[in-house]
């Protein structure tokens, strides 16, 4: 056992970095001590009680080196770990200076409220118990938000739409699965043009037909503000219906609201009338349901106010009369069940025997994407509904639109195409989406199906060839 | 309507893409579930109609408090101390729960106050309990390092909010090492508390009232831009206070090696302006008591046993959860099983936004646990994931002169799991042994949902 202890007068480094280095040198071979510090004082004495003789001359500015070793000839060795370990110590490898990801709603629109002219909008997608918290960041902010979430409680979206009156706060939602707002899709949005038409929507599919349809007859929609489907109940009464009316009202590009809904609360029905009617803006109307306009005609009755020509709504191929009751398998619940309106209006529903399936209902979707972006288990019920020989024809539809999945018709058309039934298929969206809507139609149609761009008119054809005209 | 010009988007990070798709900025917010059981609290404090006006308040009433140094006096004209009582760092405490650096500290205060001639024979006095009382300093608006004991023979800080009037109160800084705040209590130890009253406290109370007030939140924010951070670094702002009072010490008339040894021991004394900075940090936060459905913090100390938090909307209740160990850097021989669990009311800094909060301003610091200067830069960003705002007089240089991260948010922390990172030294968990190491400790996770559900207990229902 040999100690060592060296004064460096003039060498200097911080505390932090003198206890780091000594605990490295600690650990090389042959040191059974090494303690390497400013000759403070109180260092001083912690070396003297480790048994280290210090010189008395030392002072704080000299760098006291004080190595005890198992054998005097492991004294070069540790002394090249010294300054090893002090050359370490003040050139360290950085790390990446990357600034880590905020973790709140809050935190975020903070951040962005940095860059100059913004305007930030949030999108909330946690699971429903999470979504409220986060939403109310956006509120507390002051700047809109999306909630795509479903299952929030309905008193949170009652606390949340409140507060949000309060400062003037757009909420979309919960479960608003499209928004498109000032030209920027959100959540599940097709790509249209700028326009006349402001639209309130408290459905997310029914607001795509409606914005494929004017598309198509070639009227632009600058805002489609969705509002969640339970807004216009008597417990919610409207509140992010009013917000959406009324910032539609204000903005000069809008002529024309649609507010798309299913019939809301009697009473909420004619509060929102009322206050639709203190806008300077007209607002058309589409309630949804029995013996009401489906979105096709709402579409041309909105075309006609604005006093455009309603075009033929396009259809692609030709499907054959077929022998049975309609499957209706769907991706989109407002579609759905506008087909299932329209065909107990035909005949009785139950006398028909006619199904129809939302697979975007919760039902399908616990611990599953929604079928917009993972197709397979409609897929699986398209094969077994085309197996089945009670079925006459098969009614599909098919979203396109920023987020859903890329190229749809890359896995149904394969589907379909050995299917020896017939196949109706209604195909929403626009030409300028991301997955092009010429191109799904012509695939589809080169398997074998008649596409639409109408749903209530892709319904009315299946029940054509099932033989269900009256 | 205009096109927004960013999305923040949390969730599926699919609609972030079908955003960026449109060539719109997005921020993607990297979300994880609440801390476990947090969910219908966070919901229910969220809906508190009083909260975001609360929470506007508290961080306004704090960030307008300014603390000046107005004079010096003994404990017992200020605190309303009588002989036997002892106040203490953290949340109550007993001498049964007492960990060895505090007991170490209230014997060697024993001493100190003549209650007993031996530090080891107030380990009795302290068991019968008799003609003795234990109460935090929190309670009299005081805060006290490490053991934080404070007796009514000690000289005490003496800062005021000039606009209110009101006042905290901290002791006298007794230097590194084997000292009384770190449990030591060898003859040194008490003849140097002596010397702080005899010497020290009257030189800096002539010194003081003849200087007139020393602006300690200007000192403070100089300081940040110098290198400290204000708990474990004080350099700077210990030589700007003896810069302020040097003057006033010469002339005050005292033994002129009296005023050197003083000066000697200021100028060698890292430490000495963390007993400023404390007080200032608590007097910020004071303002912010009582504000009825705030979740900011007002409080975070220990007392070496347990770590308790106070908070705005929910008076003067503590919540408490066992003390953690400090991860950090040990001196001499020491080694992890020679140190005490956190303890020290020195906490209040970073609850005020500094310290372990302010670490970009200090990098070296984040040495104690071998991290890099990224690391201190980050520890502060994330520090900013849990604070209600920005305080725009402490900025720290290399963040583009950032404030710092200021008002922890109680539900902030249930919602990321981020705690608040607090810079600190380690006491000798053996009484008598004093300071053994340095480092970083965070709160124990537990007591932030325990405060959470006494906010949702509280909250008002929405409108």
């Amino acid at each position: 056992m040999s100690t060592h202890v060296e004064l460096r007068p003039g060498a200097y480094a911080d505390s932090v970095t003198l206890l780091q280095v000594s605990r490295t040198v600690q650990g090389l071979p042959g040191v059974a001590a090494a303690q390497v510090a400013m000759a403070t004082p109180l260092n001083v004495d912690v070396l003297t009680e480790m048994g280290f003789a210090v010189p008395a001359e030392a002072t704080p500015n000299d760098m006291v080196v004080a190595l005890r070793l198992d054998d005097a000839g492991a004294l070069a060795g540790a002394l090249a770990g010294v300054e090893q370990a002090l050359r370490d110590a003040n050139r360290r490898e950085s790390g990446p200076t990357a600034t880590a990801p905020p973790r709140t709603t809050g935190s975020g629109l903070r951040r962005s409220a940095g860059s100059p002219g913004h305007d930030a909008i949030a999108v909330v997608s946690v699971p429903g118990a999470n979504a409220f918290v986060e939403a109310m960041d956006a509120v507390d902010a002051g700047r809109d938000v999306m909630v795509f979430s479903d299952n929030v409680p309905l008193e949170q979206e009652i606390a949340l739409k409140r507060a949000a009156a309060e400062r003037g706060v757009l909420v979309m939602g919960p479960d608003c699965g499209t928004a498109v707002v000032g030209g920027l899709g959100l959540g599940f949005a097709n790509a249209v043009s700028p326009g006349p038409v402001g639209i309130v929507a408290a459905s997310g599919t029914g607001c795509q037909q409606l914005l494929a349809l004017l598309d198509h007859a070639g009227v632009g929609v600058t805002s489609a503000l969705g509002v969640g489907g339970r807004d216009l109940s008597a417990e919610v009464r409207g509140l992010a219906t009013r917000e959406a009316l009324r910032r539609l009202d204000e903005d000069p590009a809008v002529e024309l609201i649609v507010l798309v809904s299913k019939p809301p609360a009697d009473d909420v029905a004619a509060e929102i009338e009322e206050y639709a009617g203190t806008l300077s803006t007209p607002v058309e109307h589409a309630l949804l349901g029995a013996g009401r306009p489906d979105l096709t005609a709402a579409a041309e009755s909105v075309l006609r106010r604005l006093g455009r020509d309603v075009p033929a709504w396009p259809v692609t191929g030709s499907a054959s009369p077929g022998s049975g009751v309609i499957r209706g398998l769907f991706v989109g619940g407002t579609l759905e069940s506008e087909a299932q309106l329209i065909a107990a209006a035909h005949v009785s529903g139950a006398e028909a025997g006619h199904t129809f399936v939302d697979f975007g209902d919760d039902a399908y979707t616990t611990g599953r994407a929604h079928p917009m972006i993972d197709p397979t288990l409609r897929l699986e019920h398209i094969a077994r509904a085309a197996a089945d020989p009670a079925t006459g024809v098969l009614l599909l539809d098919v979203v396109l639109g920023h987020g859903a999945e890329p190229d749809p018709a890359s896995r149904l058309a394969p589907a379909i195409s050995g299917i020896d039934k017939p196949v109706v298929i209604t195909v929403v969206g626009t030409d300028a989406d991301p997955q092009g809507r010429d191109r799904q139609v012509r695939a589809l149609a080169d398997a074998g199906a008649e596409v639409h761009l109408s749903n209530a008119g892709a319904t009315r054809r299946a029940l054509e060839l099932v033989g269900g005209t009256r | 309507m205009t096109t927004p010009t960013t999305v923040v988007n949390v969730g599926a990070d699919l609609l972030a893409d079908a955003v960026a798709e449109q060539a719109v900025s997005v921020t993607r917010v990297d979300w994880r579930p609440p801390m476990v059981g947090t969910e219908a609290h966070l919901a229910t404090v969220a809906a508190d109609p009083r909260r975001r006006t609360a929470n506007e308040r508290a961080l306004a009433a704090m960030l307008d408090v300014t603390s000046t140094l107005v004079d010096v006096v003994p404990a017992s004209e200020v605190l309303g101390l009588q002989r036997g009582e002892f106040l203490h760092a953290g949340p109550p405490i007993t001498w049964e729960r007492a960990s060895g650096p505090m007991r170490g500290a209230l014997m060697g205060a024993a001493a100190f106050e003549g209650l007993v001639d031996d530090p080891e024979d107030a380990v009795a006095l302290f068991e019968s309990g008799a003609n003795v009382t234990l109460e935090p300093c929190h309670h009299r608006s005081a805060v006290g390092p490490m053991a934080g004991i404070t007796t009514p023979s000690m000289w005490v800080w003496v800062l005021e909010d000039q606009a209110s009037g009101r006042r905290t109160y901290c002791t006298l800084n007794e230097g590194l090492g084997k000292v009384l705040r770190y449990g030591a209590y060898a003859p040194d130890v008490i003849e140097r508390l002596h010397w702080l009253a005899d010497v020290l406290g009257p030189l800096l109370q002539k010194a003081v009232r003849a200087a007139g007030p020393v602006d300690v939140t200007g000192i403070l924010t100089q300081m940040l831009q110098m290198g400290d951070e204000a708990h474990n670094r004080n350099r700077a702002g210990t030589l700007m206070t003896l810069r302020d009072l040097a003057p006033a010490m010469v002339t005050s008339g005292f033994d002129t090696a009296d005023v050197a040894k003083a000066m000697t021991f200021i100028g060698g004394n890292d430490h000495f302006f963390l007993n400023l900075a404390m007080p200032a940090c608590k007097l910020a936060l004071d303002a912010a008591r009582g504000i009825d459905g705030s979740t900011m913090v007002v409080a975070m100390a220990r007392n070496g046993t347990d770590f308790g938090i106070q908070v705005a909307g929910t008076g003067d209740e503590w919540f408490t959860g066992p003390s953690q160990q400090v991860d950090g850097l040990y001196f001499g021989d020491y080694g992890p099983d020679d140190a005490n669990p956190d303890i020290g009311d020195s906490a209040i800094t970073e609850t005020a936004g500094i310290g372990g909060f302010a670490m970009a301003t200090a990098p070296a610091i984040v040495r104690f646990v071998g991290g890099s200067v990224p690391d201190a830069l980050n520890t502060t960003r994330r520090m900013h994931e849990i604070t209600l705002g920005e305080n725009p007089r402490w900025s720290v240089p290399v963040l583009e002169f950032q404030g710092t991260p200021t008002g922890i948010d109680v539900t902030k922390v249930c919602r990321t799991g981020i705690l608040p990172q607090i810079n600190t030294g380690m006491a000798g968990k053996r009484a008598g042994v004093g300071q053994v190491g340095a480092g970083l400790v965070t709160p124990p996770a537990e007591i932030f949902p325990q405060a959470l559900a006494r906010l949702a207990d509280l909250a008002h229902p929405p409108q």
